[in-house]
């Protein structure tokens, strides 16, 4: 068992490395840090100043050396700049420069420093993290059950009325993306075209104060994309459990239908529909970024959207880093999850 | 919920009918069945596969699924009327006064759910009795059922426990309400020979204990011989003879009846002086029965404007009480002349050696550790071990053994799909014994061919049944034109007996059997010397296996082929083979010829095996040898004997040789091999297992 986790984690880590150089290589194309330049200082720079501008903090470094840097496995540079300044990638405001460290990355828990909030990364990823995951607690929270219950419905007595129009519900929710279905939700819901007005169409105040009126809409937005997919999964899966010998005994056992699903259909239905619904975390940060910046929350999805807008070299690197921990460390979940529900197999 | 209390038959099936409703059509499944169950009796139920038995079950159970209906007649359990019950009053008597147990234990229970959980359900939903009790009892059952370490059996998933131990639990599960009645549906066919025996003495004893009735259905006539009061004998939905044990085995009065046991091997049945007689032609599918008596086009007596006007009804037999046959010319018919068999055949010496095997084992490497594998760890599994033998030119050497015993790995060794760990396979004193099958020259792989068990996928389906022949007569280069070869396969097509309009038939177009017979041609094509049969019939019904059977003999004789029959059934190997070899666990125990081996002095081994093959004969006495425990794991053989585990003679060895030494092989009179530490005065002691009663 430890073994196959540490395994997992070795492959996190050099997934990480390839998606950050990937992330780095194109971040540190000069066409992205010259519009990075300007937004920074001045749009009316001319291209000398630019080059200075970047010269002075490091950027013109050779690109192997500066992914050393953030990595912390290379030296900071400290740039004496055409200014007379001398600036340093470990230099902090209140610090006296010879106090500095030489080494500042990822592996000295240095996580940079964002262009576009005027703060640490990793302040900023761990406070937007935090509010994303708010919402994806309660995006789970209603899809899970919502989709198993649908799925179990349908798949309980194949064929029937309930399966079918479950089943179209289920198909005709995957097949709508997020941004169709939030515009859709916020028009009817909150907006005057129907009236309606129950809820908000903005989750701004749910940053602060999350409750039913300001955060139900884009909730529901991800969970009802989500939903019909692991729906679909789990009535496939019971519907062919629903048919197996081992529940014929129960039946001729003498259990009542009821308690054939719950006691003996159930968890060997859910064995498959498990893995998806871990698997489906990724696909669920995918929709959080167009449902953030819909419904202007400003989660981990928002600053992704704000620091690729902005190239923001170190916030970009950062998201990187922690998406692929979060969607490897749920694999890992699911890996484990699906060993404890299905007796069969076993890791040791 | 208690039981109902009734001094009736507990089952009375009266002329039931049971239909399957498709797109296509009505498919009649069972047609006027009739058949009483009394209190405490055991009935048989019997027949082919497809003809009906297992929805006869499912009837009485009310579980005919969406499609399946009751189309006529009624079940009446207890004098109640079971198709009249609400889905309230059903679900009492399930379980708690009909339990049934089925032929795959592992389907049959629930993967994630412990067996613990499983069996105290039942007291728990029928007589709503606490947890603990529940468990007292469940444990009290598993001890009933012999399963060792209860405690631990309850705290275990289906996966962790052996096929046997599966079905001891599926029917210490059936068990646990103390049911009226007890449907088996082959229980045991899933299982090994020796294992079987153990079931089927358990559910005997059980069934005695706790004064159940049971409806047992098999194919194995010999099984419901062992097990059953009364029989029912099926035939395409129908019954067609039903009476008691004694009067139908020994009296029987139905030609189906009397062509089943002509055809099946009984002790006594010999290839060359009394052939099995098989039963000519086909089952007839649902649809396409003919009109008048089902088994009319097969049937030996069939009197046209008798047999084929009208549905045939059930007559009783005059003199029997219970005794009932569906045939219009009982009295017509002269139920005692002897077989009127034809053909006896001068039994052949066998010729030069052919093939000599030479210490010859066979080691598979296993990842211990399958999921995560390659971490290191590997276990040998060793499959065969120093196999040594000879076969000769028109001799039939069976290879018997359970499951694991190493038969097909030997198989495969020979054929070339495997390599040789060590040892040799000499063919013509040339070793071949680690030339991979590509490496072969086309000779030797024409020389030695196999019939698998098979034959539903080993045909080609998408290619004509001449094709496929030609095709293989193609790879053993034979002939020099297409016009050559298309002849030969015509030959061959009349060699095993079928029409040569089949050649641009399809696979699919054609019953079991007759496939098989392509399967036989394909290996005949290259004019092999060597065919090596594993299992050829026992995926067939037992109908057209005579049939198959007495083809393989035929061409052999014909072609002088050395013949290595693999199977597990000692009936069917008792009546064609020459020369007899046993395994246990990849080694050989014993050999020798027919005679030897089959009668005193025995590997222990032998002996069990013996005496736990059902024979469906009234006037045999078997000796009683019931084996303890399953059949160990090859992954972890015993130390030693491999049979030592389960060995009854193992205390007239002296000290612990059974548990430290492998026993050497020793030869007895005219060459027959043991391989057992017993010396010669014990084994000479031993006392045949199969007696024929003095009439
Ligand atoms: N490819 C393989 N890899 C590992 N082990 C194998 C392999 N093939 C066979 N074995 C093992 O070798 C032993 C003998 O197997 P084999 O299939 O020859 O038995 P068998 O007598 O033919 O059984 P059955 O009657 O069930 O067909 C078994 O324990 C089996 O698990
Ligand atoms: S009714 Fe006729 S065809 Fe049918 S079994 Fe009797 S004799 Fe044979
Ligand atoms: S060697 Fe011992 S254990 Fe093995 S068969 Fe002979 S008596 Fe039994
Ligand atoms: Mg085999």
């Amino acid at each position: 068992m430890a073994l196959f986790i540490l395994r997992r984690i070795a492959i996190m880590l050099f997934t990480s490395l390839c998606l950050t150089f990937v992330v780095f290589f194109l971040t540190n194309l000069y066409p992205n840090l010259e519009k990075m330049a300007k937004t920074q200082g001045n749009f009316r720079m001319n291209d000398e100043a630019v080059l200075s501008f970047l010269e002075n903090r490091g950027y013109l470094l050779p690109l192997p050396v500066k992914y050393g840097e953030w990595l912390g496995v290379y030296p900071g540079y400290v740039i004496e700049g055409s200014d007379g300044e001398i600036r340093g990638r470990c230099f902090k405001s209140d610090q006296i420069p010879s106090e500095a460290p030489r080494y500042c990355g990822i592996l000295q828990g240095y996580w940079g420093y964002s262009t576009r909030f005027k703060s640490d990364v990793w302040g900023i990823v761990t406070t937007r993290l935090g509010l994303t995951g708010i919402l994806m607690f309660w995006v789970m929270a209603l899809m899970v059950p919502s989709a198993l219950i649908i799925g179990i419905l349908a798949g309980m007595r194949e064929g029937s009325r309930t399966d079918r129009s479950l089943s179209t519900f289920s198909i005709v929710t995957t097949a709508t993306p997020e941004y169709v279905s939030g515009v859709i939700l916020i028009a009817v819901f909150a907006s005057s075209a129907f009236g309606l007005k129950w809820f908000k169409g903005t989750a701004t105040a749910a940053m602060d104060n999350p409750n039913l009126e300001n955060f139900f809409l884009p909730v529901v937005t991800i969970a009802i994309y989500g939903m019909g997919y692991i729906a679909r999964m789990t009535r496939a899966s019971m519907a062919e459990v629903m048919t197996a010998q081992y529940i014929r005994t129960a039946r001729l056992k003498g259990v009542s239908f009821p308690n054939i699903v719950l006691k003996h259909a159930l968890r060997n239905a859910l064995i498959a529909p498990f893995t998806v619904i871990m698997l489906q975390f990724p696909w669920l940060l995918n929709g959080v970024v167009i449902v953030e910046t819909l419904f202007n929350y400003k989660g981990f999805g928002w600053a992704l959207v704000q620091a690729a807008g902005n190239n923001d070299i170190e916030l970009l690197l950062g998201v990187s880093v922690v998406s692929v921990f979060v969607v490897l460390v749920t694999q890992l979940i699911s890996d484990i999850g699906y060993v404890y529900l299905n007796p069969r197999i076993s890791v040791t | 919920m208690s039981k109902i209390s009734y001094d009736g038959p507990i089952l009375e099936i009266d002329q039931l009918s049971i239909s399957f409703f498709t797109r296509l059509r009505e498919i009649p499944a069972v047609m006027d069945f009739s058949v009483v169950v009394q209190p405490g009796e055991a009935v048989g139920l019997v027949g082919e596969s497809g003809c009906g038995k297992s929805t006869v079950a499912l009837g009485v159970m009310q579980d005919l699924g969406v499609n399946g209906h009751i189309v006529g007649g009624k079940i009446k359990f207890k004098g109640q009327d079971l198709g009249k019950m609400s889905a309230e009053q059903l679900r009492d008597i399930r379980g708690n006064e009909i339990a049934m147990i089925y032929q795959e234990p592992m389907a049959s229970l629930n993967p994630a759910m412990k067996v613990g959980k499983q069996l105290i359900e039942v007291p728990i939903i029928h007589e709503g009795v606490s947890e603990k009790e529940a468990l007292r009892r469940a444990k009290e059952v598993l001890i009933d059922v012999k399963l060792p370490d209860p405690e631990r059996i309850l705290q275990s998933y289906p996966h962790q426990l052996s096929g046997g131990q599966q079905q001891r639990i599926v029917i210490a599960m059936a068990l646990m309400s103390k049911p009226s009645l007890l449907i088996l549906d082959e229980p045991t066919t899933a299982l090994d020979v020796t294992v079987e025996a153990a079931v089927v003495d358990l559910v005997k004893d059980l069934g005695k204990k706790y004064g159940t009735s049971m409806l047992f259905i098999s194919h194995n006539l010999g099984l419901i011989l062992e097990t059953c009061d009364q029989i029912c004998v099926m035939y395409s939905g129908e019954a067609v003879e039903t009476g008691s044990i004694s009067d139908v085995f020994d009296k029987m009065q139905h030609p189906y009846t009397q062509a089943l046991f002509r055809s099946i091997p009984l002790p006594g049945a010999d290839k060359n002086s009394r052939p099995l007689v098989a039963i000519p032609g086909n089952f007839p599918l649902p649809h396409e029965r003919p009109s008048g008596c089902n088994f009319g086009p097969r049937c030996n007596y069939f009197k046209d404007g008798l047999c084929n006007t009208q549905a045939i009804p059930m007559n009783k037999i005059k003199g029997f009480e219970r005794h009932f046959s569906r045939c219009s010319r009982i009295d017509e018919i002269d139920w005692d002349t002897p077989i009127s068999n034809s053909s006896q055949f001068e039994s052949l010496p066998p010729g030069d050696v052919v093939l000599k095997i030479d210490n010859l084992k066979k080691y598979y490497e296993v990842a211990a550790n399958a999921l995560f594998g390659s971490s290191g760890t590997y276990k040998t599994v060793k499959a065969n071990e120093t196999l040594s033998f000879e076969a000769r030119e028109s001799e039939t050497l069976a290879i018997v053994g359970e499951s694991g015993c190493g038969k097909s790995t030997f198989a495969k060794v020979l054929m070339g799909l495997e390599t040789a760990t060590d040892g040799g396979i000499l063919l013509d004193n040339e070793n071949i014994g680690s030339t991979p099958i590509e490496a072969r020259d086309t000779q030797t792989v024409a020389d030695i061919q196999m019939v698998f068990q098979n034959p539903f996928d080993t045909l080609n389906p998408s290619m004509t049944v001449g094709r496929q022949i030609v095709r293989a007569l193609e790879v053993f280069k034979y002939g020099q034109s297409d016009d050559e070869r298309n002849d030969r396969m015509l030959q061959l097509l009349d060699l095993v007996k079928l029409p040569r309009a089949f050649a641009t038939r399809m696979p699919r177009q054609l019953s079991g059997g007759q496939k098989q017979r392509v399967g036989i041609a394909r290996a005949f094509a290259g004019g092999a010397r060597i065919v090596v049969a594993d299992e050829p019939v026992s995926a067939l019904d037992v109908s057209v296996q005579a049939a198959v059977t007495d083809l393989l003999m035929e061409i052999q004789r014909k072609e002088k082929t050395t013949l290595l029959f693999i199977s597990h059934d000692l009936s069917i190997v008792r009546y064609l083979s020459d020369r007899v070899m046993v395994m246990y666990l990849g080694h050989v125990v014993e050999l020798g010829t027919t005679d030897q081996v089959f009668s005193p002095p025995y590997h222990p081994y032998t002996e069990a095996l013996l005496s736990a093959v059902p024979i469906a004969d009234t006037s045999i006495e078997k000796k009683h040898i019931v084996l303890e425990g399953d059949i160990p794991s090859a992954m972890n053989p015993p130390s030693g004997c491999p049979f030592q585990t389960r060995c009854r003679w193992k205390k007239d060895v002296p000290g612990s040789l059974c548990e430290t030494e492998v026993p050497p092989i020793k030869t007895l009179d005219g060459g027959h091999q043991i391989k057992c530490h017993l010396v010669k005065s014990k084994l000479e002691k031993m006392e045949p297992v199969i007696k024929i009663a003095a009439e």
